[in-house]
């Protein structure tokens, strides 16, 4: 026999049981039903929630009227904070107008030398303050990582209370998972030394949020 | 990793006495216990969450074999391959093979504490591949010569700023420096490269999702996510029993596992992984392998500790324990340090190779109550010490001082003789202080505090005399 059935074999020992076609049908009846486990009080508006979360953890937040402000947003925010005015972006977001900006935004996949990486997101979660990213050929995973600085544009018609309601999303709009599916909240850190919190373990050193609308 | 459990007497007494630990296990009683009580306090109804905690994992143990299988064929139907392992060996053998047909020379690993209990950095060595550890602390051990962690969730907790600097100036040759955010972007500096040209990446997993076949991690640094983005394989390696139901039940244990672990609401990162790159995607591994082990686990399934296997590896329990904050993870001996490895390690690798573990507890429940899915820890452990008596792994010292007690205490008059000669006798050692300074055969415990004495009567004197 293979490991495979030694191990299985083992298991349906340790249950006292062999496996009927009922018992697979009850448990696939609960994944097909994925009841909602518990969560916790909703006592906040969604979008006033997502923003104090998130800059609780250390992001910082800001709001423009539509798409067409955030290379405007963008290039107030590197200059501001004296950072490179290049980089790279998510090839979804390319029609942008980065030049009318004074930006140089590349559409292409981040190198590990990348300083400023912009994306979208797929939603955002208000109970943490936290982004969602789902992996594509246009929205690579890479681009939210590498770079020393992330900003991220979201929606705010887009913020879900919580991260079940970014699976429900995820399950009307796209029916199955992509490759990566990352939660992101706040710039990358480590506790590590005396537990003393430090941002910039390996992922960015910080993350501006732009919410649009 | 070496097993050293049966040394936990003498390392726990050297621990004692090692200052520097003793600085790092005093911060987790200010920080690590200090922070879980903030998020638990400001979540709200925690008992309820461990509760609902505690059902989902339940549920997925009581449907094992469905889940994993489940799981499996939902993995493949992405694209991943399932591979099975029966023990730490094959384990070992399953990345070695991988790593070797797919001709890998380095491999970048995120934090697992599955790949550090079935020994895989020695296996990818001796096989001639390069095993980077990228977790903060756990690079830090690497370099420092293979030292095994000290903690599940905080790895170097055993160790200063002033020790890494030493050991980066060291090992670097780096000016030295102490502050722990220019420590850590020397190690991001130095880590980049290694990652950017790694053949392939190794991570564990928190979660596998049987509606999904994905493995999710949690991180904060983010090196998770660069070992599962970057390189062209990705292996992740995890126990049989981390399979749940649905994304919904992950999502509710997300809400248990980085409060419990570190205060935190959510850890900065949570990714979950399903199937290797697809279609025109520019990042993501082009082979996805999943490494479920058992390694004892379904062992663990049909006996007595079989709550043990609910564990989501937050290390709460260990972080409130008074032994292990008091003596630190080394003592223990193996992976799994505090409460969790009293039960854990004596299970998978023996009750007679880790004799000292399940005594190794004061049984005041701290772990209990604080576990998110609320594992009896305290129980399980009684459990082993009778399990250690019925199989004679107790000290001769122990049995033969429980036979003689036994005897007496069946003999209720000659055992009231005794217990009055015994507190008058203790009575008059305690003196005018009415304190015992060496207690005759104890004095390991009298030698760092005193006994009070008793006040000269037993129990069933005063009874007696209240009554009439």
């Amino acid at each position: 026999m293979s490991t495979r059935e030694n191990i299985l074999g083992r298991v349906r020992d340790a249950l006292k049981r062999k496996v009927s076609p009922q018992d697979t049908a009850s448990i696939d009846a609960h994944i097909a039903a994925h009841p909602l486990g518990m969560q916790p009080l909703r006592d906040w508006e969604p979008e006033l929630r997502f923003r104090a979360r998130a800059e609780a953890l250390a992001s910082t937040v800001e709001k423009v009227a539509s798409l067409q402000s955030v290379p405007g947003a963008v290039a107030r925010y590197l200059v501001v904070n004296n950072l490179p005015t290049g980089g790279i972006c998510w090839p979804s977001l390319r029609k942008l107008d980065w030049i009318g900006a004074g930006l140089g935004m590349e559409d292409r996949p981040a190198r590990g030398d990348d300083l400023v990486g912009v994306t979208g997101c797929f939603c955002a979660v208000a109970e943490t303050g936290t982004l969602m990213f789902l992996s594509g050929p246009d929205t690579p995973a890479a681009a939210s990582l590498l770079p020393e600085t992330h900003i991220a544009i979201v929606e705010a018609a887009r913020i879900v209370p919580f991260m079940e309601d970014a699976w429900a999303l995820l399950r009307a709009e796209r029916g199955s998972l992509p490759r990566a599916v990352n939660f992101v909240s706040g710039p990358s850190r480590t506790a590590d030394i005396e537990q003393t919190v430090t941002m910039g373990a390996h992922g960015p050193y910080r993350v501006h949020i732009i919410l649009v609308g | 990793m070496e097993l050293r459990s049966n040394e936990f007497k003498a390392r726990a007494a050297a621990n004692l006495g090692n200052e520097k630990l003793q600085k790092g296990l005093g911060l987790i009683k200010v920080k690590a216990v200090v922070n879980r009580a903030n998020a638990v306090a400001e979540f709200g109804d925690f008992e309820t969450l461990r509760e609902a905690g505690k059902e989902i994992r339940n549920r997925a143990l009581a449907d094992l074999d469905l889940y994993l299988e489940r799981f499996e064929r939902e993995a493949t139907a992405r694209g991943a391959v399932v591979h099975w392992a029966e023990n730490a060996s094959e384990a070992c053998r399953i990345v070695v093979d991988i790593a070797k047909q797919n001709g890998v020379k380095t491999a970048a690993k995120s934090k697992s504490m599955v790949s550090e209990e079935v020994g895989l950095n020695d296996a990818l060595i001796e096989a001639g591949i390069e095993p980077i550890e990228t977790d903060l602390g756990e690079y830090i051990l690497q370099i420092n010569d293979a030292e095994p962690p000290s903690h599940i969730v905080m790895p170097v907790i055993h160790k200063t700023a002033e020790d890494v600097a030493d050991l980066f100036h060291a090992k670097h040759g780096t000016p030295r420096k102490t502050d722990p955010a220019a420590l850590t972007r020397e190690a991001r500096e130095i880590l980049r490269p290694k990652f950017l040209s790694a053949d392939m990446g190794v991570s564990g997993a928190n979660f596998l999702i049987a509606e999904t076949g994905s493995t999710l991690i949690v991180t904060n640094e983010g090196n998770g996510r660069l070992c599962t983005t970057l390189p062209r394989l990705h292996v992740a390696i995890t126990g049989i029993e981390k399979v749940v139901a649905t994304l919904e039940d992950v999502s509710t244990l997300l809400r248990l596992l980085p409060r419990s672990a570190t205060g935190q609401a959510i850890t900065n990162y949570v990714s979950l992984h399903t199937g290797p790159k697809r279609l025109e995607e520019t990042d993501g591994p082009q082979q996805f392998h999943i490494v479920l082990v058992d390694n004892g686990r379904s062992k663990l399934l049909a006996g007595e500790m079989r709550e043990m296997l609910r564990c989501i590896r937050c290390g709460a329990c260990m972080n409130h324990c008074p032994v292990y904050q008091a003596v630190g993870g080394h003592a223990y001996g193996w992976v799994y340090p505090g409460p969790m490895g009293n039960i854990l390690t004596p299970s998978y690798v023996g009750l007679e190779n880790a004799v000292a573990l399940p005594n190794a507890a004061t049984m005041c429940n701290q772990c209990g109550v604080v576990c998110p899915v609320k594992i009896p820890l305290p129980d399980l452990m009684r459990k082993l010490r009778e399990e250690q008596m019925v199989r004679g792994l107790k000290p001769w010292t122990e049995r033969a001082g429980l036979a003689l007690w036994g005897w007496a205490a069946q003999r209720p008059a000659l055992y009231a003789l005794g217990t009055r000669i015994a507190v008058r006798f203790m009575k008059w050692l305690g003196g005018s202080e009415k304190l015992i300074h060496r207690l005759p055969l104890a004095s390991g415990w009298s030698d760092g505090r005193d006994f009070p004495a008793p006040a000269g009567r037993t129990f069933r004197e005063l009874y007696k005399e209240r009554r009439t």
